[in-house]
């Protein structure tokens, strides 16, 4: 056997080379990895309170896909769940973190019902304005917090967080006060604490598909994410936002205003979480009548929809109707005597999870850099 | 509806129950506000207080229910707090995610935890018995609002110099502040930035536990997955509001828990206020003091930046 010598390489791409190859499968096996400690950490919470994983995952499964006419269910959750996702992702994209979407959804709902209870017109047209003044409301409600950044340096994960705890008192005061949205019908036994359901013509229209009935909502949402993936990818509003949220000292350098390009950042990310309050209260959650109840959770898991997609627009898709999933799969777990908060856990613990290979993949890749520098110092 | 406003401020602002309430519950957002003091002093915004404060209520509870003692259902509760703070510091001091994604994915991790376990465990809890302090009590208005509550209240009192001195007479305070104010510095002059950030969590974490435990043992006497309901948002509001300083802090959360006092006597008092108003009360006074105020005040430069050596 002769002696090969192999020449060592002087372009450091013929090095990455195999080994980024590496590192792919690396991070492949983690996230199979973590993503499996999360399931096996979930179902022995189920095993140890003395119930049957397999028959919760059942339940779950039938829940939300397998029994008849559920799948259509699960979109109509996934379709505000997608909405505010792809708003966050924007936000995050220009390095915005606006963790208020809860409240900004219901502003846009509120806009909702006052346009479709308090104004007159055709259906259809009422059903339009109202998500637009839904968008407009809920982006309204996240300028607040812009204008407080801008004026005076008030971080927006603080102030965001705050007005999602007013906005549930505005709501409240909404759907308790006469002259507001309180349904006012002498017909209704009680004091109604909701507003006044939505006229039978201004309502999403269903498809019905093998017996599945979802809103068109889910559709339009279906649509904006592929419009939001263009249009960050591949135009130069995109570009500037993409700049902005990567390095704000670059983005100023070419000219990218960060208060203007960030406020409307913002105002987008509060815009959809607000058109995803107006499509649900539309679409029919809560027979159509908004209550103090309304948002129900939505905002923050659309929240961490985007987060586990890694702000990435389309896998918002899989991931929505993930945790969209997961909720009306929990509809069907009383069955089997697990109490449905295990639901958020799971959805808690599969973000964590997925959190942590690309950390771990970023302090290897630190580590391997570092000592790449070092070696050639 | 102004006047009506400002006499019923004016007879609350009168009673002595009035204070008692405010203290009681204002109570557990200086416990929660005191560890959130000392996180953000070391530069984590640890939005995961929320669900510190509730681990801690939850472990509290189920500690009172197996040992019958309120000694170890505080210790439960602290140690609660402190395995929220552990996923919140590992996460996004050892790892580098991000501490807002973790802090609000802990905070919905416990929610659902606490509820799945309450219904399968269902544990019963007590309030501790009120000991009034001789002498001190006895000092008029706010004799007994601070010297005649359930005892886990007195924890406090000790946990404010404590804090005061861990912060600002020892070296690891030092250090800590260092890190918060500019961690390129700290690191470079020998300290181990992350290291010191996770233990503030921890610190953070326990004392937002031992809060959420005082909220079981020494005031509700039950517990419920919704008791906490936004008030680790207070907490850090009122760290806010305190200018993160530690007076501040503790006049915050006894503001915060004097607007939530009021809203509760109110009605029982026979005025005829808005509800919604006087709940959302805590976080408009909040916001408005960030815009007006501050300013004035410095925060943490390195507030909420995570360092990674060699990046910046």
């Amino acid at each position: 056997m002769t002696d090969l010598k192999v020449p060592t390489p002087e372009i450091p791409v013929v090095v990455t080379s195999p080994s980024r190859w590496h590192s792919m499968g690396e991070t492949a096996l983690l996230y199979v990895l973590s993503f499996s400690a999360a399931l096996l950490l979930s179902a022995l919470l189920v095993a140890v309170t003395g119930n049957s994983a397999t028959q919760v995952f059942q339940a779950l499964l039938d829940g939300a896909f397998l029994a008849p006419g559920r799948w259509g269910n699960t979109f109509v959750i996934a379709a505000p769940m997608l909405l505010v996702a792809l708003g966050m992702v924007i936000g995050v994209k220009a390095g915005v973190f606006n963790i208020g979407q809860e409240g900004q959804l219901l502003m846009g709902a509120m806009a909702m019902a006052w346009v479709g209870t308090k104004w007159g017109g055709p259906g259809p047209l009422l059903v339009v304005l109202g998500l637009a003044l839904g968008f407009a409301a809920g982006g309204a409600y996240a300028a607040v917090a812009s204008f407080m950044k801008i004026r005076r340096g008030v971080p927006e994960v603080i102030s965001t967080l705050l007005l999602v705890f007013i906005a549930f008192q505005i709501v409240g005061f909404a759907v308790t006060t006469d002259w507001m949205l309180r349904d006012v019908d002498p017909n209704r036994p009680t004091r109604a604490v909701t507003s006044a359901a939505l006229p039978d013509d201004a309502r999403l229209p269903f498809l019905d598909i093998f017996g599945n009935e979802f809103h068109i909502g889910f559709v339009l949402a279906l649509v904006l994410a592929v419009v939001i993936a263009y249009l960050l990818a591949r135009t130069v509003w995109g570009f500037h936002l993409r700049l902005l949220g990567n390095n704000a000292n670059v983005a100023q350098k070419v000219g990218v205003s960060a208060n203007r390009t960030g406020t409307m950042a913002l105002f987008l990310s509060g815009a959809f979480a607000g058109l995803a309050g107006a499509v649900m209260l539309t679409g029919g959650s809560s027979t159509y009548r908004l209550t103090t109840g309304f948002a129900s959770n939505i905002g923050w898991q659309g929240l961490l929809v985007a987060l586990l997609a890694r702000s990435r627009p389309l896998l918002c898709i899989p991931m929505a109707i993930l945790f969209a999933a997961l909720r009306t799969g929990s509809g069907f777990l009383a069955s089997t005597g697990v109490d449905r908060k295990i639901v958020d856990v799971v959805q808690a613990l599969l973000v964590l999870a997925l959190l942590i290979p690309p950390a771990v993949q970023f302090i290897r890749d630190r580590r391997r850099a570092l000592a790449t520098a070092t070696e050639a110092a | 509806m102004i006047g009506d406003f400002l006499s019923a401020v004016f007879d609350i602002f009168g009673s002595s129950t009035m204070y008692g309430s405010a203290v009681r519950l204002g109570a557990l957002l200086a416990f929660a506000g005191l560890g959130e003091l000392v996180a953000e002093k070391a530069g984590t915004i640890n939005i995961s207080v929320e669900g510190s404060i509730l681990a801690g209520a939850f472990a509290g509870t189920v500690g009172y229910h197996i040992t019958d003692s309120t000694v170890i259902g505080l210790a439960a509760g602290v140690g609660g707090g402190l395995l929220v703070g552990l996923i919140q510091a590992n996460m996004s001091h050892r790892l580098t995610a991000d501490q807002f994604v973790v802090g609000l994915t802990a905070n919905v991790l416990v929610l659902g935890l606490a509820g799945f376990l309450n219904a399968a465990i269902d544990p019963m809890a007590r309030r501790a018995n009120i000991i009034e302090i001789p002498l001190l009590s006895d000092i008029p208005l706010v004799g007994p609002a601070l010297f005649g509550q359930t005892w886990p209240t007195y924890l406090l009192y000790p946990l404010v110099p404590l804090t005061w001195w861990l912060l600002y007479k020892t070296r690891w305070g030092l250090e800590t502040r260092a890190v918060g104010e500019n961690p390129q510095a700290a690191d470079v002059s020998g300290i181990d930035v992350n290291k010191r950030r996770r233990q503030a969590v921890y610190y953070g974490g326990m004392l937002a536990g031992l809060g959420g435990a005082f909220l079981v043992v020494g005031q509700v006497g039950t517990f419920d997955a919704g008791m906490v309901g936004g008030r680790g948002f207070i907490a850090i509001a009122a760290v806010y509001f305190g200018g993160w300083t530690l007076g501040g802090v503790v006049l915050g959360s006894l503001v915060f828990g004097m607007a939530d006092a009021f809203r509760l006597a109110t009605p029982v008092l026979g005025y005829q206020l808005n509800a919604q108003f006087l709940a959302a009360l805590p976080y408009v006074l909040t916001l408005l003091v960030m815009y007006f105020i501050t300013k004035q005040f410095r925060q943490p430069s390195g507030l909420a930046q995570p360092f990674i050596r060699g990046l910046r």
